[in-house]
């Protein structure tokens, strides 16, 4: 059953889940979609029948997101799974990543996308190594709201103090990350719903709001209006054609400029710089197919024509022309390498793409690398294996427009192809740009 | 912060996801059945190259057993947002001996149709081939990507994917190999029915509740009105006028209808809302076995 939410004032969240094996991820998530009654019979059905036939004491709902014959089978997650529900206050989007080491990538891919991050812990083991490798991945990945989720407080009588002294562990440990995102701690069962779907009479102590309360209501500011206006040119709309159209004439010259906004806002008049040739000019019409526009919003879809002849097409960028990107041929950024096969190593060469340009890249040098366990950065090995973490130094075949990660993650990420397979081999978060590598004193803080 | 609503999101997510077929593929096509999603998906193109027309055709695999509706609709439909169409024929791989076709009273043509969309495929030279498919329909759909890529065979292989990061797709492949798309990856079968309410997208009648000759086999309720589907003699006695509506729209033999009065999209929202079984759940395809959709995808299904 799909909730019926109001199509007119209902948002959207994406968050994903973390956590390590016997958690209880799929059985918090389970729960979110069976109390929400956005499982449905013949699915319930068709897990018990797995269940049964599996041997299984009880039914399973991880084989709910188990899709794939090989993961049923040997009773993993192999891979990312997505995952619907509603309230008639949200709707929500689930990437529910596998918690082991090996699954590293996945839960980067999870991350990518997400608003906010889930992390589960057993609150009889506390802070746990993997507690603090899928907070690192989420602050690295810049996800702004991490909800504590203390689970199996059943298992602890629901004691106070046991909750309190890993919410404690848990700020003393988020304070030494780079980016420190919002903590909600929440103690809960998954198992028997307690702070799930409603406060639970077993943890009077605790005022805060339950699990989907906090889901429904928090504010999350990914790409904002406020940040700086940044539109990628996906495609160019030209119609070439004597054809009249209602709203926008003849369309003989119509030349418009399609692409999503990535952040901030346009208004028709606007001053704009249009990468890659860095010309100047003023925007003349922001058109929808419902018509005209006054104004371009974050995460919207356009087609924006500007008053001169400008040279650009994909791969272009259009800004404000008193908000520049950084422009630079050469940048340092951390990466989660993702290929089983091959290793990235110093002179590696690639496909870059960054927004929605395709560049060839070359691996200068490698900074270093992360250790995942202990956070420490190592310089011992220069060859990134599968699900490595770590900076490194890249030289592009031409300029391209960009932000820091930090400050947008949109035109700060970017993915490295491999040239042989085609494969997409790697993630990638922009973090300072270099004018000139040589020197050192050149380089630009950002 | 303006905040949108979820559908503006999903409008805009899927109108980006046409824009970067249209961008990175030389010869794209729009799959295109008459079913709802591929509609929407339809809808969603026309407005993501406004005022342009769509730059690649609309695609339409014809089973043969096709509802006459789907068909009076697809022909209207095609003409109403200026669209080209090209049909792919099952009879003519059957025809030409390239597939041979299920015997017996539930036969059905569904599987058959994997065979002519990837000939038409290579016919045509199509680099990518856009899909109404929803992650929400079909576990094994929940881990497909936007970009789904497809070997030299047409193959798909789950367990080797390009992963997706942020909002940045790659659609790089070698020589013979293509890609299908999802820009519905992230909608509910609700979420396409708030859009069609919202937009006024006219849909096929069958959508909608009407009277009609079926035959119910094993709790299946089956189109008897065109005589596509054989009946056994004992199942002849059987065929009843009911109140029916179709969730989804296929080939005829696998298509399941349910019995419901509603007869406008807020009913259908109504309807769909209460409802306790997914729309595959009227698929007699899907209930194959617990892997049927997983093995028609590998071997190059929708």
């Amino acid at each position: 059953m799909d909730v019926l939410v109001n199509p007119t004032e209902s948002s959207l969240l994406r968050f994903t889940t973390a956590g390590s094996v016997d958690d209880g991820k799929s059985t918090l998530i389970g729960r979110l979609l069976y109390d929400s009654k956005s499982i449905f019979e013949d699915q319930l059905l068709a897990v018990e029948e797995s269940s049964k036939r599996r041997g299984d004491a009880h039914v399973n709902l991880a084989l709910l997101t188990d899709g794939l014959r090989a993961e049923r089978e040997q009773g993993i997650t192999i891979d990312v799974a997505y995952r619907y529900f509603a309230t008639p206050k949200r709707k929500f989007i689930i990437a529910d990543t596998p918690g082991h080491i090996q699954y590293t990538r996945n839960m980067v891919t999870g991350a990518s996308t997400a608003d906010l991050a889930i992390i589960l812990i057993d609150a009889r083991l506390g802070v746990i190594e993997q507690t603090m490798r899928h907070t690192y991945l989420a602050s690295l990945l810049r996800i702004g709201h991490i909800v504590l989720a203390v689970n199996k407080m059943d298992l602890v009588g629901f004691d106070e103090a046991v909750y309190n002294k890993i919410v404690a562990d848990f700020q003393a440990f988020a304070k030494g990350l780079d980016q420190l995102p919002q903590v909600t701690p929440i103690p809960m069962s998954a198992l028997n719903g307690d702070n799930v779907v409603d406060r639970s009479e077993h943890t009077p102590w605790y005022t805060g709001p339950s699990l989907l309360q906090h889901l429904e209501t928090v504010q999350v500011h990914s790409e904002t209006a406020a940040d700086e206006a940044r539109f990628p040119v996906q495609w160019v709309i030209r119609p070439i054609s004597d054809r009249k159209d209602s709203k926008l004439g003849n369309l003989h010259d119509y030349r418009g400029f399609a692409g999503r906004m990535a952040s901030g806002t346009f208004r028709v008049g606007d001053d704009v710089l249009v990468y890659p040739s860095e010309m100047k000019s003023k925007i003349t019409g922001i058109h929808t197919f419902e018509g005209p526009q006054e104004e371009a919003i974050p995460q919207l879809s356009y087609s924006i024509t500007v008053a001169d002849e400008i040279d650009t097409s994909r791969g272009g960028m259009i800004v404000k022309a008193n908000e520049p990107t950084q422009t630079s041929q050469e940048f340092d950024a951390m990466i989660c390498w993702f290929a089983d096969k091959k290793t990235l190593k110093p002179n590696s060469r690639f496909h870059l793409r960054h927004t929605t340009n395709d560049v060839r890249a070359v691996v200068t040098d490698v900074l270093y690398k992360v250790n995942i366990s202990t956070l420490e950065k190592t310089v011992a090995s220069k060859e990134f294996s599968l699900n490595d973490i770590g900076c490194i130094r890249l030289r592009c075949a031409s300029p391209i427009f960009f932000d820091p990660y930090g400050k947008n993650r949109t035109t700060g990420s970017f993915v490295l192809v491999d040239e042989q397979t085609n494969n997409t081999v790697a993630a990638g978060m922009i973090t300072r740009s270099l004018v000139d590598a040589g020197d050192e004193d050149a380089e630009v803080a950002i | 912060m303006s905040a949108i609503t979820h559908l503006q999101f999903l409008e805009s997510e899927a109108i980006y996801i046409l824009r970067e077929t249209a961008a990175q593929f030389q010869k794209p096509a729009l799959l295109f059945s008459g079913g709802k999603d591929s509609i929407v998906m339809a809808w969603l193109a026309r407005k993501a190259f406004h005022p342009s027309r769509l730059p690649f055709p609309l695609l339409h695999v014809d089973t043969g057993h096709n509802f006459p509706e789907a068909i009076e609709y697809r022909d209207w439909f095609v003409q109403e947002i200026g669209a080209s169409l090209t049909v792919g024929l099952v009879q003519k791989s059957i025809d030409d001996g390239r597939v041979q076709e299920e015997q017996g009273h539930n036969a059905s043509r569904n599987k058959l149709q994997t065979v002519t969309l990837l000939d038409t495929i290579e016919e045509n030279q199509y680099d990518a081939c856009l899909g109404g498919g929803r992650r929400d329909e079909e576990k094994a759909r929940a881990k497909e990507r936007f970009f789904s890529h497809r070997d030299g065979f047409g193959q798909w292989d789950p367990k080797n994917q390009r992963p997706e990061l942020w909002n940045i797709f790659n659609g790089r492949k070698h020589f013979g190999e293509h890609f299908r798309v999802f820009p519905l990856s992230n909608w509910t079968e609700m979420d396409i029915w708030q859009y069609i309410r919202q937009e006024n997208i006219p849909l096929p009648s069958l959508y909608f509740s009407h009277q009609r000759k079926i035959i119910d086999r094993h709790g299946q309720l089956l189109d008897a009105s065109t005589g596509i589907i054989p009946l056994h003699d004992e199942e002849k006695p059987k065929v009843k006028e009911m109140t029916i509506r179709f969730r989804t729209v296929g080939d005829i033999t696998c298509t399941g209808a349910v019995e419901s009065t509603a007869s406008t999209i807020d009913e259908i929202v109504a309807e769909v809302a209460a409802a306790r079984q997914t729309e595959r759940g009227t698929r007699a395809d899907d209930k194959r076995s617990e892997n049927a959709m997983e093995d028609r995808k590998k071997e190059g299904y929708f």
